[in-house]
């Protein structure tokens, strides 16, 4: 069965989703909502990193239930930098191009979890397909934020 | 001195006896009690003010006019004597007031006749502001426009206005802003007070539009106030309920609020919850009236979607989980469930306590909830009034000068874009509509930046009102950004403007608006304003032909000119829309007193109550808006929409609650909660020029708890700092009887009258020195609620009380507190 090698590239895939929205968050201190959503986005991907890792010993795998978040020195810098980087308008083209980075995770964590959850079905596992479409709505709407307010920026940022 | 209060109609009284003085209302804030039983008519009581040595008989005119220092709509006569407001009285037979009104309407006509109204344009030469002529200061704002039209575009531009002006200037504003400079960034300072109220209405009902009446309060078993003090900010819709529960069957009162409010006093039960737990606290409620069997089954599955998704997520939330969540007892929470449940006509009316809090919307959309649950709207005494903070906040939202499109259009729906198009005879693709209008947070956010790069401000004060001032004050000074101030006294804001436009007051021009309750009223010209002060209206048109704004025939984009001609382009504008004025004129207007839209040809005398029936404007075609994602903000697309609710009933929506992201910690160990006082309106530039109401409250206090007053060695009087991560204010103390770990500061308090003008001196004065800048996802309305603090003893008091009134919510929790002491005195 290779659900569990799915589950295992899901796993890797949400820790990185998580890792890209705080990095937004931080890069774009300036901009309050990508700041403040980019945590609680983040804090989406971080519980079903700690799901994924409960259920994947069924499915033959070890997987790490906590994502690493602890800030580096590089991360500090990077926050003084956004702040003071907050009065040009050149910030706000390249916090689309990075909500353009967590669309394009979030799409693909959401293909993932489609595929898991048809494979839950298959098999007639409750749980798993359950715990699919809980995490794949919560992904849906990363996805749709996201979007969103690219979107919203491109009417700005692309004609200044 | 001769004041006097009007208690009969002028020409049936005959003397003076039985009358209160009027200096009397401003520690007598609701007057007399005239009972009155469930169901009958609230009987009429007649107030009124005349200036010191005027009497009724000295009085010239009086002019129809109703209240701008509130959103309740009290309607009211203006006095007029020599060419000056004199007075006012109320009119008896409005169905809002019946007469009476509250002191800011009593007294605070008084700012009016301020000696330091702008009475000249203003323009900034060599760094100061200097006296110049209208075509000088018109030529400055129209140069700088059209430069910034050649050299980026309609994204240059932005425009911040307000909840105070007139209907027809907020329809002249958004025809010329969206239709002629094709901006997209148009909002108003409704953003701070009523966003919420539209946001929640649109998630639930798919359109914006109060559905409930204050006539309710007449017919109502169970009124609950959700952080809504009307004692103090709508006075006399208190009235109305002070005056039910003094007559016979009166209701059962629910409050929920962390301040010993006069509602909280007066409630049945009472919730205090921790700040920023509203929404838990709500589905607890909604929780106890599915367990206790009180849902409308029938009523629900005929006219609701989403009810399973709302018992799935509230089954979580019993109150002994929330009881630990909002530091409530659980036992409380069930009595005001039951409370809830047992009502047969429920009245809900929600303000600022949740608007301005985490999770807003989703917490306002859980009372829409309530109601759909018990099928309780559209019917005598079952009304949900989402309240506004501003006297025309309303028709900043219907005219489209706030983030919305006019008369309640959908932007994300083609057609309706193309139907605004037709009315104002431009192209569609000319009204920007690709993304939901800029709100006020991300216009700021665009002018720090360096994007928008002209901003004209008009009727507000972002200065004191907004979150976080240092930030404020640094991106309105930039010196990049061409500020443009349209105002009738030198505000904050103003003194930091590169051209600064004196406006007319009310009372001083002619315009229509409309209250919380869909209630339009006329408010007619009494007096000349000072000066070469203008009206609004006249000045957005004059900017509109001077820059030679076009339709798509080349014909002049604004063809009118009076208010009445504005008037009735509106009316155009709404026809077969939700807030439909066809049916009104000024002369309908006129004489009679206050008529609630939609007023159509087939509803001549107005629509008391919206959605009879379960009939909702709610479907994909006729929306005004396809829902957010309450927590995220992401607008649904309209396949969505279709999906979840084809056949246009009410959404019920289910939200789970989340902590808010400023959390108490050690060294911000209490939370600071912002909010109003009775004597005051907005940044205080017309009540402070009211003697009497800047006397019952001159200067900002602190309150704390008796316990945190204790912890922190802090006794009555004495000298703070409270401090939160963006600065500290210093303030006198009132122990009150606030929640145990909430400090709550007024945030009317700016720097207009101190020595430095604009910005604090030594010490923070204004509450926003220590807000956030965080918002509401889903109605981008910021958080003013939730700020971790702290609080230290500057200096001992020298004895005497602080200046908070004792007469309100700031009560003193000792009664020991010397009387004399305080504002009010």
């Amino acid at each position: 069965m290779r659900i569990g090698t799915v589950l295992r590239d899901l796993h890797h895939d949400e820790k990185e989703l998580a890792r890209t929205l705080l990095r937004l968050a931080e890069d774009h201190r300036a901009d309050h909502e990508v700041h403040h959503l980019g945590h609680d986005l983040a804090q989406w991907s971080m519980r079903h990193v700690r799901e994924i890792a409960a259920i994947a010993p069924a499915y033959g795998q070890t997987l790490d239930p906590a994502p690493d978040g602890t800030p580096t020195l590089l991360q500090s810098a990077r926050r003084a930098i956004s702040e003071l980087s907050g009065r040009s308008a050149q910030m706000e083209l390249v916090m689309v191009r990075d909500l353009r980075d967590v669309y394009l995770r979030a799409s693909g964590v959401l293909t993932d979890w489609e595929m898991i959850g048809q494979a839950a079905q298959a098999i007639a596992d409750q749980e798993l397909h359950e715990l699919a479409t809980r995490c794949q709505a919560d992904t849906k709407r990363q996805a749709t934020w996201a979007n969103a307010k690219i979107k919203e920026s491109s009417t700005q940022a692309l004609v200044v | 001195m001769y004041p006097f209060l009007i208690r009969t109609p002028v020409a049936e009284r005959n003397d003076e006896e039985g009358t209160v003085p009027t200096e009397d209302r401003i520690t007598d804030i609701w007057g007399e009690r005239t009972p009155y039983a469930r169901g009958e008519r609230w009987p009429q009581r007649v107030d009124g003010h005349l200036a010191a040595g005027v009497d009724a008989s000295d009085v010239d005119a009086w002019v129809q006019s109703a209240s701008t220092l509130h959103s309740n709509g009290d309607a009211f006569d203006i006095a007029v004597r020599d060419g000056c407001v004199v007075g006012v009285r109320g009119r008896a037979d409005d169905r809002v007031n019946h007469g009476r009104l509250g002191p800011k309407d009593l007294f605070g006509w008084q700012g009016l006749q301020s000696s330091d109204r702008l009475t000249h344009p203003l323009i900034r030469r060599d760094g100061a502001l200097v006296e110049c002529s209208w075509d000088e200061a018109m030529e400055a704002v129209v140069g700088g426009t059209k430069k910034l039209l050649d050299e980026q575009g309609p994204s240059a531009i932005g425009f911040y206005t307000t909840g105070q002006l007139f209907l027809e200037e907020y329809y002249a504003l958004a025809l010329v802003a969206h239709g002629g400079i094709r901006t997209n960034h148009v909002d108003g300072n409704t953003r701070l007070c009523t966003a919420t109220a539209a946001e929640a209405l649109k998630e639930s009902f798919g359109c914006d539009g109060q559905p409930g009446s204050y006539t309710d309060v007449d017919h109502a078993d169970a009124i609950a106030l959700f952080g809504h003090n009307v004692a103090e900010t709508q006075t006399v819709l208190w009235m109305r309920i002070l005056d039910r529960l003094a007559g016979s069957d009166p209701p059962a009162i629910l409050c929920v609020d962390p301040r010993p409010t006069p509602v909280a006093r007066a409630a049945t039960v009472h919730l205090a919850p921790r700040p920023g737990t509203n929404v838990a606290l709500m589905n607890a409620l909604l929780h106890e009236v599915i367990s206790r069997g009180d849902v409308d089954e029938p009523w629900v599955r005929a006219h609701t979607v989403g009810y399973d998704d709302l018992e799935k997520t509230v089954a979580r939330y019993s109150p002994d989980v929330v009881s630990t969540i909002c530091d409530v007892p659980a036992v409380d929470i069930r009595a005001a469930g039951r409370l809830l449940g047992e009502s047969q006509a429920l009245l809900s009316t929600v303000l600022q306590g949740f608007y301005q809090s985490h999770q807003a919307t989703a917490a306002a959309v859980q009372v829409n909830n309530l109601h759909l649950l018990r099928g309780m709207i559209g019917r005598p005494g079952c009304g949900i009034l989402q309240m506004n903070g501003q006297p025309t906040a309303q028709n900043t939202r219907e005219c489209g000068a706030d983030g919305d499109m006019a008369g309640f259009r959908n932007w994300s729906n083609t057609d309706h874009v193309a139907d605004l198009a037709r009315i104002w005879n431009v192209e569609p693709t000319q009204i920007p509509h690709a993304t939901p209008p800029t709100h006020a947070m991300q216009i700021m956010r665009y002018v720090e930046d360096g994007s928008i790069r002209m901003l004209w401000v008009s009727g507000t004060n972002p200065v004191v009102s907004m979150p976080e001032l240092a930030r404020m004050r640094s991106i309105l000074s930039q010196e990049r950004l061409f500020l443009v101030v349209q105002d009738i006294y030198l505000t904050e804001t103003a003194q930091l403007a590169d051209v600064v436009l004196p406006a007319a007051a009310w009372g001083e021009k002619t315009g229509a608006f409309t209250n919380v309750d869909r209630t339009v009223h006329l408010s007619e010209k009494a007096v000349e304003p000072p000066g070469q002060a203008r009206p609004d209206l006249e000045i957005f048109v004059d900017f509109a032909r001077r820059m030679d704004l076009k339709d798509k025939d080349g014909a002049p984009l604004v063809t009118w000119s009076t208010p009445e001609e504005a008037f009735d382009a509106w009316r155009e504008c709404s026809r077969g829309r939700p807030c439909d004025y066809s049916g009104l004129t000024y002369d309908k207007l006129r004489g009679g007193s206050g008529v609630q839209w939609p007023c159509t040809e087939d509803a001549p005398d107005g629509t008391e109550r919206l959605y009879a029936g379960g009939a909702f404007w709610a479907s994909p075609d006729e929306c005004e808006s396809y829902g957010r994602d309450l927590e995220t903000g992401a607008p649904l697309e309209e396949q969505e929409y279709r999906a979840l609710n084809p056949y246009g009933r009410a959404v019920i929506k289910a939200a789970d609650y989340r902590p808010a992201h400023e959390l108490p910690d050690e060294d911000h160990p209490l939370q600071l909660i912002t909010g109003r006082t009775v004597y005051h309106f907005h940044t205080r530039t017309r009540t402070a020029r009211a003697p009497e109401l800047q006397a019952a409250a001159p200067e900002v206090w602190v309150e704390v708890s008796a316990r945190d007053a204790g912890s922190y060695d802090l006794r009555e009087g004495d000298l703070a700092e409270v401090r939160t991560r963006r600065g500290e204010v210093h303030a006198r103390v009132r122990v009150s009887g606030i929640r145990p770990g909430v400090v709550f500061l007024p945030f009317h308090y700016g720097y207009w009258d101190t020595a430095e003008g604009w910005r604090p001196g030594e010490h923070g004065r204004a509450a926003n020195e220590l807000t956030l800048t965080d918002w509401d996802p889903a109605s981008k309305q910021p958080i003013f609620k939730t700020a971790a603090c702290s609080v230290r003893k500057v200096s001992d008091g020298d004895g005497t009380a602080s200046p908070a009134p004792r007469t309100t919510a700031s009560a003193p929790v000792s009664m020991s507190v010397d009387t004399t002491g305080g504002g009010t005195r």
